[in-house]
């Protein structure tokens, strides 16, 4: 992993996205919100691999996307390279596109069937360079091509004719074709078989080493996120559980949600894996448009008092770099691993 | 694709070889004939009369004179309008029908396209409300009742045009009818346009698109109408096919000198040599708009093959 430099590139302010949801008949309805993403704030520095965890519905995705204004956050700030981005549209939110692009999930439906592959990812330079000649746009696809671990000669193809990894790897050649200073990896790779998704993530860990990346890796998949980044954070409801580096995250956490996330990876060791003590969360997710009072995790938690239904915790340092929001944080009561 | 469409068109000699027979045989299995009338005629007329066209043979034997003919391009003679012979009847009015018809399509597809469009990129505003509503009342609305109130409005109050009648042809005279023709269409397409708008704005590669940064001007074009404009160009073949073939009401309430009106003539004067040209003319529309449509669909999509 490449090493962190101390410029902040992206700062993410009490940023909240909330849809309105309409409720009850047509007629007497209303609209409540749905807290998808609610009050998340957080800094990447440059060269920075943030790791997003959490489980289906926690707003992981949400959060990336209101990050590059693909959905319109509904409150909060998004200051990139200095600027503030929630109050830009048009014209001038296009202009930041050129250093902030993303990676999705489903990396064939990311991709126009109609276009050939050369022309999806030459697409964003003529926007954004539309003085650059065809031949040198064509030399630069190519060279991309070949970086990411496609054929050069495969430029006339269409998507259809790949493979999902190849998908993949097209789709991280058009997000790196502007030289982006950040990248949002959307579960990059949650759509692709075992062997590819090491491809992949190591791909995008020598592109970030190349080209001094910044990378917000979403992922639900625990030991990726733990390959690949610096620092992780977890989320539930919308909401942040703990941010922490990996190394301490991982060896001492401090949330229960973490812990109780942590003890259901699963040990490659057959022996290990009987004997481990699992942290099993009772009940389902609750609802985001009627979370619970005080602390969102308190209905599943094993630790939960009276207080926290009715105090909601804040995201406070609690060991150096080290950041929970939970009432009753400390480390687990046994060994996880 | 040349090796595609000459493989569709030897198909469709089948096809349309299957269109002709059938209707020939349904029509002559149909009771009564072209001189029963009220007035019963003396059997030898009578005689005379079917000898001369041929209907004392058994039908597969006029069929197969009907067909040897219909190959040499020869569709026989009319049966009522004496003196005529089908290809002229069709053939004087068709380049009108056409007119009408091309007229009236090409204006359907721009404003149909451009109002779908609209419709689908303000979803569940005000502007898409009116324009469904707006086509919600162009479908409705017979065109029996459309051109009527067209002639009475800008015919007789306003006396902008001409109320009736093909005159030499000019500019004039054919607005009332193509806006009649038109209007239903354009509720028509506006529908299907946005529908396929609506489906393919949601979709992942457009939300790359926007992630590329490319301005809303080219998501619209260069990426989400190819996709959009699919179910439009599946309806177009046979609304072509339709349209240009003339529209008995339109015809008959402006006094056109189109072919629509032989449609319904020939059936109703068991004018079998009139029904056989409208059949035959229809069909091979028919056929040729179909393998249009699939030819233009290789081009919106290129994972359609022709092989």
């Amino acid at each position: 992993m490449p090493p962190v430099e101390n410029a902040e590139l992206l700062r993410v302010q009490d940023l909240k996205v909330h849809f309105p949801i309409r409720t009850g008949g047509i007629v007497f309805g209303q609209y409540t919100p749905l807290k998808a993403v609610d009050g998340v704030s957080f800094s990447l520095k440059a060269g920075e691999t943030l790791g997003i965890v959490g489980e289906s519905g926690c707003g992981k995705s949400t959060l990336g996307r209101g990050i590059l204004q693909l959905i319109k956050p509904t409150d909060g700030k998004v200051v990139f390279l200095g600027n503030e981005m929630t109050s830009m549209a048009g014209e001038q939110l296009r202009a930041q596109r050129q250093h902030m692009q993303i990676v999705f999930q489903d990396p064939l439906a990311s991709l126009n069937p109609r276009m050939t592959v050369g022309d999806i990812i030459a697409e964003p330079l003529t926007v954004f360079f539309p003085k650059m000649s065809v031949a040198e746009r064509k030399a630069k696809v190519k060279a991309l091509m070949a970086k990411v671990g496609l054929l050069p000669q495969m430029i006339n193809r269409y998507p259809h004719e790949f493979s999902g990894g190849q998908c993949q790897r097209i789709g991280i050649a058009r997000a790196m074709i502007v030289d982006p200073k950040m990248v949002i990896c959307d579960e990059p790779v949650s759509a692709l078989d075992v062997s590819i998704q090491a491809q992949i993530v190591n791909l995008l860990m020598d592109l970030q080493q190349e080209f001094g990346l910044s990378l917000l890796f979403i992922s639900h998949d625990l030991s990726v996120v733990r390959h690949v980044s610096h620092r992780v954070m977890v989320l539930y409801l919308g909401k942040v559980m703990e941010i922490a580096s990996r190394d301490s995250i991982y060896a001492e956490p401090l949330h229960p949600y973490t812990q109780a996330l942590i003890s259901a990876v699963p040990i490659p060791d057959p022996d290990l894996e009987k004997n481990k003590q699992r942290i099993v969360l009772g009940g389902d997710l609750p609802s985001p448009m009627n979370p619970p009072s005080g602390c969102v995790f308190r209905t599943r938690c094993p630790r939960a008092t009276d207080i926290c239904a009715q105090v909601v915790p804040k995201l406070e340092e609690k060991a150096p770099g080290h950041q929970v929001a939970c009432h009753h944080w400390g480390p687990p009561a046994q060994a996880l691993v | 694709m040349l090796s595609y469409a000459v493989r569709r068109l030897l198909e469709a000699i089948p096809t349309l070889l299957v269109i002709v027979a059938l209707s020939f045989f349904l029509m002559h299995a149909a009771p009564g004939g072209p001189f029963d009338s009220e007035r019963v005629l003396p059997p030898e007329i009578e005689a005379n009369l079917k000898a001369a066209y041929n209907l004392d043979k058994p039908v597969w034997q006029q069929f197969v004179i009907y067909l040897g003919n219909a190959l040499q391009g020869n569709f026989g003679p009319s049966f009522t309008y004496k003196d005529f012979t089908v290809s002229e009847l069709l053939g004087t009015g068709f380049p009108v029908s056409l007119r009408l018809g091309l007229t009236a399509i090409l204006l359907a597809v721009i404003i149909g396209c451009t109002l779908g469009i609209l419709a689908a990129m303000r979803q569940n505003t005000r502007t898409d409300y009116s324009i469904m509503g707006f086509a919600m009342i162009g479908i409705t609305i017979p065109n029996f009742v459309m051109a009527p109130l067209l002639t009475l409005v800008f015919g007789i109050y306003l006396g902008m045009l001409p109320v009736a009648g093909w005159g030499d042809g000019s500019i004039q005279y054919i607005i009332l009818p193509v806006v009649a023709l038109a209007l239903p269409q354009i509720a028509i397409i506006s529908r299907l346009t946005r529908g396929g708008m609506v489906e393919v704005l949601r979709s992942n590669f457009v939300r790359t698109a926007h992630a590329k940064g490319l301005p809303e001007r080219v998501i619209i074009v260069r990426h989400t109408l190819r996709a959009a404009l699919l179910p439009v160009v599946s309806y177009l073949g046979p609304a072509i096919a339709g349209l240009v073939t003339g529209s008995v009401v339109i015809e008959q309430i402006f006094g056109l000198p189109g072919i629509g009106r032989y449609f319904v003539q020939g059936a109703i004067n068991r004018d079998y040599t009139l029904v056989m040209g409208t059949v035959i003319t229809y069909g091979t529309l028919i056929v040729l708009m179909n393998l249009l449509v699939d030819l233009v669909y290789g081009l919106l999509d290129p994972r359609v093959r022709y092989d």
